[in-house]
């Protein structure tokens, strides 16, 4: 079996003159979740939608559990969940009705009454989804991706307006599907959730990777190397090294006494992000 | 291979998918109240609003030798057609421009439901609901109005097919114009006042005979205009069929006609239908 849920190789994507996905190559092993960051206008919703079928490509190649998802028929469709971003209202249906409507699309979907409790909206099944918060409402789409139990998932900022605490709820929801195996391609702007929730991420910039890694080895050790900060005079001092503690000991030693705010930390993946990003001209070896 | 997958077969039969997708566009359908009312109610209710307008001046006498019917009787094959035009093209058009926007269409595209059963569904929405708005018409007309309607098999016959191909052709060229309006808040901005122009022109809210004659022939390049004309050859006395153009009712023409944008229809169809809008 085909370890690879999905391949991308050198993939392109052009309207006119204006290049939106600039040769972009990734796989995800099967099981595995990849989270796709980047600033907006980078090419990650039009790189996702190619992969799900939606929209041609200008060249390149595409591999989505194993088939072409330009050529690949309805069966294809039926392993793969989609949860696109925010798609507002759903006309004057209920949680149920538009669920079990959905269900029968698939030979062998969850259990409707089932799935509406693992989303957490038992309360609201039989209210109209028009009548849904904006949280409970990404719930019903998050729902509907998952009720033909996808082999591959793809969640488009599927937490877009949650609360903190719908947040976590929605990651313990993620997390059950990834136990069970799911493939996932999320694609966020919360890098919070792509840390606790990928196993690699991949910074898409201006239509290229530049960069992809587990979330601990992003950018490199440089990026990676530990701050030490303290105050000195009255002004704030950091400083990045790979022995936090030395430094740390050999500014108490120099100062006569240890700093009282002294703190070591470890890059949060929003800082490398950032850095990523931010830097316009990236080195080509460590970008794939 | 160590198959993940079992090799079941997923899809059910096209059809049996596209008859349940048909009892979920009913029930929305039904949930919606604006459609209700401007789809569904609106020739009733302009038919209603005729009768009670005009009907005070009495009955209709066009021309001699032609027997007198009353107001309701002379509106009612137009208010027919009506029905027509706006529970395919306006009904078709505006719903899927707004599903289409709403993402309701996307959310169809990444499921393994196939476009064919989709338009099952809708087709069963829409015959469902063409065929209950004539019942309706029919009713309204014979015991409010009092409009005879006719005995014979002939004349029911003739309305059959062209309701089938009215209906059909209707349905087809509002999925075709779905595709124009760019936001669910533009849907009813393009299309209502499509279907609005044309039944002006075509012979539903004025008399078809009294307008000149270039006009009649502009609305002869659209199927309302034929649609009309051939509930008129069911509803209205034979004598009335010198009031057409070329003085009879051109059965044979009006079944051209609606063949011909059906398969324009059927062309725009094929050609113009996407899940969803492109660079969008």
């Amino acid at each position: 079996m085909d370890t690879q849920a999905v391949r991308v190789e050198d993939l392109r994507k052009t309207y006119g003159d204006r290049t939106v996905v600039d040769g972009v190559s990734f796989d995800i092993a099967r099981g595995e979740t990849l989270a796709l960051l980047g600033p907006n206008g980078a090419g990650k919703s039009t790189t996702v939608e190619i992969l799900e079928g939606f929209r041609r490509r200008s060249g390149g190649r595409v591999e989505v559990l194993g088939a072409d998802p330009e050529t690949a028929g309805l069966d294809h469709r039926a392993r793969l969940g989609i949860v696109l971003q925010s798609t507002g209202r759903t006309g004057p249906l209920t949680v149920r009705e538009l669920l079990r409507q959905f269900s029968g699309f698939f030979s062998h979907p969850r259990d409707v009454d089932e799935l509406i409790a693992a989303v957490g909206l038992v309360d609201q099944a039989r209210l109209r989804v028009s009548k849904l918060s904006g949280g409970q409402r990404r719930r019903v789409d998050v729902a509907l991706g998952i009720v033909g139990r996808p082999e591959l998932l793809f969640l488009d900022e599927p937490t877009t307006g949650f609360d903190p605490h719908a947040r976590r709820e929605f990651w313990a929801l993620i997390r059950r599907l990834q136990a069970d195996g799911t493939t996932i391609l999320l694609t966020t702007h919360d890098l919070d959730e792509a840390a606790q929730l990928a196993d690699r991420v991949a910074v898409m910039v201006a239509g290229r990777v530049r960069a992809i890694g587990p979330v601990s080895d992003l950018g490199g050790e440089e990026a990676r190397l530990p701050i030490v900060r303290w105050s000195e005079a009255g002004r704030p001092r950091e400083e990045r090294t790979a022995r936090p503690f030395v430094l740390a000991e050999s500014i108490a030693r120099r100062l006569g006494c240890p700093p009282e705010d002294v703190e070591i930390v470890r890059p949060r993946l929003e800082d490398v992000y950032l850095r990523l990003v931010g830097e316009p001209a990236f080195v080509e070896g460590t970008a794939r | 291979m160590s198959a993940v997958t079992d090799a079941e077969p997923r899809t059910r039969g096209l059809l049996a998918v596209g008859v349940r997708q048909a009892r979920f566009e009913l029930l929305q359908y039904v949930r919606s109240g604006d459609t209700m009312f401007f789809t569904f109610l609106f020739p009733v209710f302009m038919l209603g609003l005729f009768a009670v307008a005009f009907g005070s001046a009495g009955d209709v006498e066009p021309g001699p030798g032609m027997p007198a019917i009353s107001v309701a009787a002379m509106f009612l094959p137009g208010m027919l057609a009506s029905g027509l035009l706006l529970s395919g093209f306006q009904n078709l058009g505006m719903d899927i421009a707004v599903e289409r926007s709403e993402g309701m269409l996307a959310r169809y595209g990444g499921t393994p439901l196939s476009p064919v059963s989709y338009f099952v569904g809708k087709a069963g929405q829409v015959a469902v609901t063409a065929a209950l708005q004539a019942a309706l018409l029919f009713v309204f007309a014979a015991t409010v109005l009092h409009v005879a309607l006719p005995a014979d098999a002939g004349a029911w016959l003739t309305f059959a097919w062209v309701f089938v191909l009215g209906i059909v052709t209707s349905a087809l060229l509002g999925i075709a114009v779905s595709s124009l309006p760019r936001s669910a808040k533009s849907a009813a901005a393009v299309v209502v006042p499509i279907a609005l122009v044309l039944q002006f022109v075509s012979g539903v809210y004025l008399t078809f005979w009294q307008l000149p004659e270039w006009l009649q022939n502009v609305a002869g390049l659209f199927p309302l205009k034929w649609m009309a004309q051939g509930m008129r050859a069911v509803f209205l006395p034979d004598q009335y069929a010198v009031l057409e153009q070329n003085g009879q009712w051109n059965l044979a023409g009006v079944a051209i006609a609606l063949a011909v944008w059906l398969v324009v229809g059927l062309v725009l169809v094929r050609v113009t239908f996407r899940w969803m809008r492109r660079g969008a």
